[in-house]
């Protein structure tokens, strides 16, 4: 026997646009009210009286290092279930974990650990890890320990990352010798080849899309300043492909890593190919202090995250709700298109906008409520609450 | 007769939701005793929906033993196309409030024998045991679901073609494109809602002015199938002041004269 729940009396996030409709959900899923009411003669056996919050599609993180204490890549995929469990409060129902270059035996432990997997109570749905290097340009190293980068001519995929199974994205600097077949050999297993650490020009840019690759890597982060006769990586996002794939591109919204007047162009440029990352450390979650990322000390100073004892930024820990909203007061774009570079667009990147950053029919039933304010009240995976702000849930079971 | 006039369409939707639930609470249903609706969708009846809803949230009124019957669909319209009957009904309705999708009725304009379709809906309504109270509305040119003029006074649920005026009407829905609108519907015929015990019909705006003088001063014509009611034993036709307009004095000041008699029929005596 199936269960279908109702919830009412809400404003939710659909094409693009938001609507003053009801929510139907059938056994984990949205489902058709009038399927469910003409062909299946259902009346709702559960309603939700949502209290007029807007519900959203679930918050999918590409980007993320760690959070609450755990560093992927410094405690080799340990503390995963901690991370899945603690995003939930920030409305985050799928993310990438993300590993920075490290060592092929610290690889060969982390990766088997990071299997895909469904969101639930337990904690965010595991969409792949994002493998951030070693294929990566030294000059562009970022936080990065450059004793860990490698070229593509000296070492191949396997020896590097083991089975390339749990993999979702590689981020690679296209510059490196022997990366169109590389591109092309991921991009054919169906791993989303993203670009980014890099000095790439635009040409080679341009070949790598050609090639396969879809993504680009914290925008304007670790790779060349745009140029007006050189306009390097940036360049692509004006850049539509022959197949008329769209770009899409990663961009860090906390405050610190990108100035507003750059989401804006970001954002007037290709408002449909951008993606909010939160690129967040060990440290989202936690109190100012020493924190690590890969084997890298860090110090969190007033919410930003710098390499110990230097300036240079090295991550966020900022949520990704959080970035939303400064997304939307730094380029005062609608909500819905907001609300869209941290669902359907990172879906898209994933090519599973069938099933998840949607509410359309026969989508995963994984929403956030969002108050007033655009807070996280609750959120939801397969049509279960799985987190609630303890004052304001955002909703009331009609008994 | 009674011709009910309300100063503004709003106040036409609330008398006519306030009748709707006074003679669903008189009539006491429960689950062996179903109160059988006659519906009909349009932008005239939108409003009587929305305060229906109203009272049904404000635990006024339960649709749990009420049966419906809608008028008409399109055929060959996808059912969940945004223009269907059925996608109206239930977005404009039937999702708010707690009827029991087994006991709604509306024609299946996608039917492979739109013939038998329309018998057995016939049968359905008399298995159900007449219909209490039809409520519909009309059309500029005094046409009541989809009989349009020239229908038989006496016709039956059958597939009628639908006339040059009402496509071009209705072209605005389908995207201005007259090729996209449906050529034909069901309906039911003007004996069907003939047959109920209790006709109410909505008109407001003054485009339906010429029709109401149609409907209640003039003679009965099937051009004018609305005025088919004038030989129902209990038709109440409820107007604003705009559809007035093409009445005689002497109409309006008699009924409007009536006001009192008429606030009676939707009075609540159930705290009396």
């Amino acid at each position: 026997m199936t269960t279908v729940t109702k919830y009412f009396n809400c404003n939710i996030l659909k094409d693009g646009k938001i609507l003053t409709e009801d929510l139907w959900v059938e056994d984990g899923q949205i489902a058709d009210p009038e399927i469910i009411f003409y062909d299946k003669k259902k009346n709702p056996d559960i309603e939700i009286d949502c209290l007029g919050s807007l519900i959203t599609p679930g918050f999918l993180d590409l980007q993320i290092n760690g959070a609450f204490g755990i560093d992927f890549t410094h405690h080799s995929g340990e503390g995963l279930e901690i991370v899945k469990k603690e995003l939930l409060q920030y409305g985050v129902t799928g993310f990438c974990p993300t590993i920075v270059s490290t060592t092929a035996s610290n690889y060969h432990k982390i990766l088997p650990k990071f299997k895909r997997c469904h969101g639930s109570e337990h904690g965010a749905a595991i969409l792949g890890a994002h493998v951030e290097g070693p294929f990566i340009s030294s000059q562009k190293p970022g936080a990065h320990n450059t004793s860990n980068l490698k070229t593509l001519r000296n070492f191949n995929l396997t020896d590097t990352y083991g089975s390339l199974e749990n993999i979702g994205i590689v981020t690679l600097a296209p510059e490196l010798e022997g990366s169109t077949d590389i591109i092309k050999l991921l991009s054919d297993n169906g791993i989303v080849v993203s670009l980014g650490h890099t000095s790439s020009d635009m040409e080679t840019s341009i070949q790598a899309i050609k090639s396969g690759a879809t993504f680009i890597t914290h925008l304007f982060n670790a790779m060349l300043p745009f140029h007006h006769r050189e306009p390097g990586l940036i360049g692509l996002i004006t850049y539509l492909p022959y197949d008329e794939k769209p770009i899409y591109f990663g961009i860090i919204a906390d405050g610190g890593h990108t100035h507003p007047t750059a989401l804006q162009i970001a954002h007037k440029v290709n408002p449909k190919g951008l993606v909010l990352v939160t690129d967040a450390l060990s440290a989202l979650g936690l109190p100012d202090g020493i924190h690590y990322l890969g084997d890298k000390p860090i110090e969190v100073k007033n919410s930003k995250a710098y390499i110990a004892n230097t300036n240079t930024l090295c991550g966020s820990v900022t949520s990704l709700d959080e970035c939303m909203r400064y997304f939307i007061k730094s380029t005062n774009c609608s909500v819905a298109e907001a609300i869209e570079t941290i669902t359907l667009h990172p879906a898209q990147v994933l090519g599973i906008q069938n099933s998840k950053g949607t509410l359309n029919y026969g989508a995963d039933a994984d929403f956030v409520f969002l108050g007033s304010k655009l807070n996280v009240q609750s959120t939801w995976i397969n049509g279960q609450c799985v987190f609630q702000h303890n004052s304001e849930p955002g909703y009331v079971v009609k008994t | 007769m009674r011709l009910i006039i309300k100063d503004k369409a709003d106040d036409v939707s609330k008398w006519a939701a306030k009748y709707v639930v006074k003679r669903i609470k008189d009539f006491n249903p429960g689950p062996d005793k179903y109160f059988v609706l006659g519906l009909p969708t349009g932008g005239t009846p939108l409003g009587m929906y929305k305060y229906l809803i109203e009272y049904y949230k404000a635990g006024d009124i339960s649709f749990k033993y009420v049966k419906t019957f809608n008028m008409d669909e399109y055929v060959g319209l996808p059912r969940n196309h945004v223009e269907s009957y059925h996608y109206y009904m239930l977005t404009n309705f039937f999702a708010h409030v707690n009827i029991d999708p087994k006991n709604v009725h509306i024609l299946d304009g996608n039917a492979v024998d739109l013939q038998a379709e329309c018998a057995h809906y016939e049968m359905l309504i008399r298995e159900a045991g007449g219909v209490h109270l039809f409520v519909g509305g009309i059309g500029p040119d005094g046409h009541i679901a989809f009989n349009e003029p020239g229908s038989s006074l006496v016709s039956r649920t059958r597939v009628k073609t639908l006339t040059q005026d009402t496509l071009e009407a209705n072209a605005r829905f389908f995207g201005n494109d007259i090729d996209q609108v449906p050529k034909q519907a069901l309906t039911v015929g003007v004996g069907t809602v003939m047959d109920a015990e209790t006709v109410m019909i909505l008109i407001t705006g003054w485009h339906k002015a010429l029709a109401l003088h149609k409907a209640i001063e003039k003679g009965v014509n099937h051009m004018w199938t609305i005025s088919a009611f004038q030989q129902h034993p209990k038709t109440l036709i409820l107007c604003d002041e705009l559809a007035t307009m093409e009445l005689k004095v002497k109409t309006v000041k008699y009924f409007k004269a009536l006001d009192s008699v008429h606030g009676m029929l939707i009075e609540d005596d159930s705290h009396s």
